[in-house]
């Protein structure tokens, strides 16, 4: 129910919202949770295992309890925190893990078996048969469990990613935080202080103590006023840091539009941010943690803060009477503060019998609550009273406080562990900490508003100091400065369940039964009984856990110790960490010079790496793909055509020792290469097994251009550049990436030189004695364009490739159109282009598969043994090397017609498809129109020595079993005339 | 001269402009680049070339310096790109060759890249979004090589603008991340 | 994890390439007696230290340098990075 006055809300302004089929009223500035509360409406969700009715537990982001389904369609989102989602209006949320619906929920039948469902119930029971746990088992208890569904539908929302730099990063805008930041900003640093909540502030927002003279939450606006004007500082609200990552790189998601129905137009929904900072400053403040007895998970039982927190901030209390049951003297303030706003507090119960007295209530010292009843929602508790009584009162919520836990998740990022500190009962930060992290205020033990302010200042000058910022301290406001009293109370002994974690249904009575087991690690306790590995990772639950099981074994909590802590500190959504790379913009895509040209031939693109290329290019009236392929191979080897090949990498490689740098990267020599000559070249790993081909083309005595195919032209340079800096510092060699600086094409057929000698400008001139096969040169055509012609040919034809700088492309492949229109010109795509070199038998990426060698290749004979270049040796080897090693061959199946599958193993006729058996694989296969007939390349064992015999291409895989022979891989023109025509 | 019409990056006859909030990015397609890398032992004396032939003074690490009508930015040790008015330098790389002769290994680099020019208020919120150079820092004059989704790019800091230098064969992609940046800041 | 590029100060590990134990700069001479045997040491055998290691990267998206970068692998800590090309030829690499 509302209060009457008070809270940080918008009473003017009515929101309108839906949970669980019913709609709601509330105001900006609640969070769901606090409007549901308003609403009367406790009941929130169901919990993972039992299914029992559960309220909210706390108000931040520490909520292990209320998780709703938030929004719908694409926009789904399962698992968010009622206690953080702030309200909209038109906002929806349904129930989640609860059917048929929230408050008769079918599988609340598990609470009656929970005898059975204990810690280890399904490492034990599923264990055998094995069969059934894939098809059977799994399948039961994935339906069983989880708890909300993601959809299946795209998210409609887009998610950006950013970079941030500053000199301190404030994490939590509490007291701490804020007086760290006016500190740091007034010294002129640059500061980013970035707070989960929409509303900066911390608890002060959530109290009744004042600071200077003026109430906190007043004295935390006027703060965050002064800061944004500091240019210097970045306010982030509804920011989460959640990771806390090496040499001072953050992690944190901004939530630009999560608070709205819709993000506008080109807006992210949220950002993920990458900060880099020199200083961090931990301002996290600190959870409150309950304390385990009889069925403290009805709704309406939660943290006294969390009370607390509702009646302050929100002007919202779960019951018209309540009661407060702790260990400790904040548990006091609760009640004072309920107390303070009408409320009425039926009891304070506090577990210690010296508790100091309270007015307005009755005090029960030295009482703890044993059992509370109410199905959907809490209507009593029985109090043990320390005499040994009970007594039953009749309250609808109930505020447990078992003290605070400084929030320390992100100093143990990087190997820290916390310390254990009995003064306050809790862990403080200890260790390793991440370096350049420091931390101030509750997150720190600090627990007093005085101590936090005066933490926050101090760590801040410090931290400045050690960056040679100068700050000096505030004057530091007046504030309360409570010392921490608490008498440490974990559990209330009894028989019936305590939950620990609400989350994951872990109660007391599992970590027994693990300390039973033998399971008493803290690792092995969380592992075992799935304590704290829900959602929310055990905020509120692990302290408790660890607590029990030190009592079980008899050491302190000290010597337990705490399970690790690792990033995300909440939730990430997947698509913020995908950020914009979705979809069509999953990488970028490169285009070729003629890409525009290509696509109003109708082309089909294909993806290569980044590239899209030209696959084919239909005429009308062609029905299949092969119809174009077939075509533009024979008008290649018919009359001319021509290809985009700039995606081959091109690496300049320039200065005096230029040629013996090559001559020590390829596996064949290069030193004595003449200037306007090309040669092809393989590259080996220093292993041996080949790396790379290509060509490269000597324009001057210091000077080659070297091309790569298009997936190894960033791996080569960069093992180029490893060379030239690591290997051979001193040879003078400069490298320089050209790929992207012309545009080349292939212009391949018989009629390629008449076609070329229409464009070539006559100075220079290309006829077959003149430029003969492997020459290259810079040239001009079209009357004065520079070009660089390399007289080379994949498809096995007479061919060139000619270059132009990049943004003449488009111009030169309508003009070589043009030109070639008398010849029939034909562009021919990728596929025509694997066609042709599978004719020819030359390998292409499929053959250099990263397993073989200049050997396996057909290129043995290559590799020179009178000089040491990389890998030549290693190829050398034994292994490599056998009588029996694989040898690139041609297959022809014995029906012309039928295909040969690539990735088929070749076996001897009537031997099994099994490993044992055999003797080598397809790699490379497709149509020949040429031959007309379907052909292959492929390995196989001493191949060389078994042309003309009969074997099987077997594929298990597609259930082709074809009959080939082996034949030599170069199936057209074997003796090399026509490209030498 | 010959009647080859150049195309733009971006695939067009004529540069693209676009205006985002306060920002505008504009493509630029009138450069001439070349890159020169000293030759091993002629670092001095191909400085002292460029600086005479060209009227160029060297940029040290990072930096970017122009001259009356050539620019220059470092872009490895002891290797620059230079940067003319394409109009009146076409063959800015000749030149440069002529000029430092057997100092330097000169690459024309004209046709590898595509050029934007970022002008406006709030340039730093958009470059956020956008790469991990620290905007703050980064004074004009400065140049820099980093990563913008997922192109390696180029990015030079002026007193009043930004030039990013990108892939010229992923210009439509970068383009397109630029102005989703500007449009999701602005 | 950030490398103080020894040119261009703090970069970002994202802009690096990783290659391995910077013994790799030390590569045997194919043409010498044994090198068999060197060359297997040179590319099968590495230190896995708990502790600090020297090791090659490469500023791909930088100014193209290789860099010997000292890391402890347990820390992460960087406590030396320094141009691959100055520390082959310390090394006595040369041509």
């Amino acid at each position: 129910m509302r209060l009457g006055t008070g809270g940080q809300i918008d009473r003017e302004t009515k929101l309108s919202f839906r949970f669980d089929g019913r709609y709601y009223k509330g105001h900006p500035g609640d969070t769901l949770a606090s409007a549901l509360l308003a609403n009367g409406v406790r009941l929130m969700g169901r919990s993972f295992k039992y299914h029992r009715p559960r309220g909210v537990l706390t108000a931040g982001s520490d909520e292990p309890n209320a998780l709703v389904e938030l929004r719908s369609g694409g926009r789904q989102e399962p698992n968010t925190r009622a206690t953080v989602i702030e309200l909209f209006d038109g906002l929806r949320a349904e129930p989640q893990n609860a059917w048929p619906s929230l408050k008769f929920d079918a599988l609340a039948i598990n609470d009656r078996l929970s005898t059975f469902l204990t810690a280890g119930f399904y490492y034990k029971t599923f264990m055998w048969p094995a069969a059934f746990w894939e098809k059977l088992y799994e399948p039961i208890i994935r339906r069983a469990a989880g708890l909300g569904a993601i959809t299946t539908k795209p998210d409609s929302d887009a998610y950006d990613k950013g970079f941030l730099h500053c000199d301190l990063l404030i994490i939590g805008a509490g007291p701490s935080g804020l007086m760290a930041a006016l500190t740091a900003g007034r010294a002129g640093a640059r500061v980013i202080l970035a707070d989960e909540d929409f509303r900066m502030g911390g608890r002060l927002n959530a109290e009744t103590f004042s600071i200077s003279d003026m109430a906190a939450s007043e004295w935390a606006t006027q703060t965050i006023a002064e800061l944004s004007a500091l240019p210097n500082i970045r306010l982030m609200p509804r920011t989460t840091v959640f990771g806390a990552f090496d040499h001072g790189i953050y992690g944190a998601v901004e939530r630009v539009s999560d608070h709205l129905p819709v993000p506008p137009e080109g807006k992210p929904r949220q950002i993920l941010w990458r900060i880099y900072t020199q200083r961090t400053l931990l301002c996290a403040g600190a959870l409150e943690r309950p304390i385990a007895f009889a069925n403290n998970d009805r709704p309406g039982i939660m943290t006294a803060s969390a009370l607390r927190a509702y009646v302050n901030r929100w002007a919202v209390s779960p019951a018209e009477t309540v009661a407060v049951f702790t260990n400790n003297d904040d548990g006091h303030r609760t009640a004072a503060d309920l107390i303070a706003r009408g409320v009425k507090v039926a009891a304070l119960i506090d577990t210690r019998p010296d508790a100091a007295t309270v007015s307005g209530t009755e005090l029960l010292a030295g009482a703890q609550v044993i059992d509370t009843t109410g199905r959907l929602g809490l209507t009593g508790i029985t109090v043990k009273l320390a005499n040994g009584q009970t007594r039953k009162l009749a309250v609808g919520a109930l505020g447990v406080s078992g003290g605070w836990n400084p929030n320390v998740a992100l100093t143990c990022h990087q190997r820290g562990r916390p310390a254990w500190d009995e003064r306050i009962a809790g862990f403080v930060p200890a260790g390793d900490l991440p370096p350049g992290m420091t931390v101030a205020g509750a997150a720190e033990g600090q627990f007093s508003t005085h101590a936090a302010l005066a933490g926050g200042a101090e760590k801040a000058v410090r931290a400045l100091t050690d960056l040679d910022i100068e700050a000096t301290l505030p004057v530091l406001p007046d504030s309360e400065d409570a010392p921490t009293r608490i008498t440490p109370f974990w559990h209330v002994k009894g028989d019936k369940r305590a939950w620990l974690d609400f989350q994951n249904d872990v109660t007391v009575k599992d970590v027994k039964l693990a300390h039973q087991e033998g399971f008493r690690a803290v690792e092995h306790l969380k592992r075992y009984t799935t304590l704290g590995m829900a959602t929310d990772q055990g905020k509120t639950s692990n302290m408790g856990g660890l607590a029990v099981m030190a009592e079980l074994t008899g050491q302190t909590i000290a010597q337990t110790g705490t399970t690790i802590f690792r990033p995300p500190y909440t939730p990430v959504a997947m698509g913020v960490l995908a950020g914009r790379s979705t979809g069509a913009d999953f990488r970028p895509s490169r285009l070729t010079p003629s890409h525009h040209w290509a696509q109003e031939q109708g082309a089909v693109f294909v993806e290569v790496g980044q590239w899209l290329r030209a696959q084919w290019f239909p005429r009308p009236g062609e029905t299949t793909w092969r119809e174009s392929v077939d075509r533009e191979v024979r008008a290649t080897r018919g009359s001319v055509g021509v290809c985009d090949v700039t995606t081959l990498g091109k690496i300049d490689v320039q200065g005096r020792d230029a040629a013996a740098f090559l001559n020590r990267i390829y596996c064949n020599g290069f030193d004595k290469l003449a200037v306007g000559r090309v040669r092809y070249g393989l590259m080996l790993r220093e292993d041996g097994i080949a790396f790379d081909d290509g060509t490269a083309g000597r324009l001057a005595e210091d000077h080659f251009v070297v091309t790569t195919t298009t997936a190894n032209a960033v791996p080569v340079y960069r093992h180029m550049e490893f060379a030239r800096q690591c290997l051979w510092p001193d040879m003078d060699v400069q490298l320089i990436s050209t790929t992207e600086a012309w545009a080349q094409y292939a212009i391949a057929g018989p009629k390629a030189r008449k076609l070329l000698q229409k464009l070539v400008d006559p100075a220079f001139d290309i006829s077959n004695e003149a430029f003969p096969f492997m020459a290259c040169a810079e040239i001009t055509i079209c009357n004065g364009c520079p070009a660089r012609l390399f007289r080379i040919s994949f498809s096995g034809e007479l061919a060139y490739e000619l270059a132009v700088p990049t943004r003449y492309g488009d111009a030169l492949i309508r003009r070589i159109m043009e030109a070639g229109a008398e010849f029939d010109v034909t562009p021919y795509g990728t596929e025509a282009l694997g066609v042709m070199r599978i004719e020819k038998g030359h390998a292409a990426g499929n053959e250099l598969n990263g397993t073989t060698t200049a050997l396996n290749l057909g290129l043995g004979r290559m590799v020179s043994t009178k000089k040491d270049s990389i890998g030549t040796l290693l190829s050398r080897r034994e292994g490599l090397t056998t009588a029996d090693a694989l040898n690139l061959v041609g297959l022809r199946p014995k029906d012309p017609q039928v295909r040969i599958p690539a990735g088929a193993h070749l076996l001897e006729k009537g031997a099994k498809a099994v490993a044992a058996n055999d003797l080598g694989y397809v790699t490379s296969a497709c149509y020949s129109p040429t031959l007309g007939s379907y052909i292959a390349i492929g390995f196989l064992k001493n191949g060389q020595a078994r042309m003309g015999e009969s074997l099987r291409a077997a594929s298990p895989l597609t259930g082709e079993d074809v009959e080939i022979e082996i034949v030599s891989a170069h199936f057209v023109d074997p003796e090399g005339e026509r490209l030498r025509a | 001269m010959h009647d080859l019409v150049p195309m733009t990056a971006l695939g067009a006859s004529h540069p693209r402009s676009d205006t985002i909030g306060p920002v505008t990015i504009t493509e630029s397609p009138d450069w001439a680049l070349a890159s020169v890398a000293a030759r091993l032992g002629q670092e001095a004396n191909c400085q002292t070339a460029l600086e005479k032939g060209l009227g160029v003074k060297v940029p040290g690490i990072a930096a970017y310096v122009s001259a009356e009508t050539l620019a220059a930015f470092w872009i490895g040790p002891h290797v620059w790109m230079l940067e003319a008015s394409y109009a009146t330098r076409p063959d800015l790389a000749v030149q440069i060759k002529s000029a430092c002769a057997d100092t330097a290994s000169v690459t024309d680099q004209t046709g590898a890249w595509v050029r934007f020019d970022l002008t406006g208020e709030s340039l730093s919120r958009v470059m956020e979004r956008l790469c991990n150079l620290d905007m703050g820092k980064l004074q004009p004059g400065h140049a820099r090589r980093t990563l913008i989704e997922h192109l390696s790019c180029f990015v030079i800091r002026h007193a009043e603008s930004i030039t990013l230098y990108g892939p010229r064969s992923a210009a439509q992609s970068l383009h397109h991340s630029l102005i989703t940046a500007a449009k999701s800041v602005f | 994890m950030i490398i103080n590029h020894p040119l261009l100060g703090p970069c970002d590990a994202q802009e690096f390439v990783y290659k391995g134990d910077f013994r790799l700069i030390d590569r045997p001479d194919g043409m010498a007696e044994s090198a068999e045997a060197a060359f297997f040491d040179y590319l099968y055998l590495r230190e896995n230290p708990a502790g600090a290691h020297r090791e090659l990267w490469f500023h791909e998206q930088g100014d193209r340098s290789w860099l010997v970068v000292t890391r402890n692998t347990v820390t992460h800590e960087i406590t030396n990075v320094e141009l691959a090309r100055d520390v082959a030829r310390s090394m006595g690499r040369s041509r």
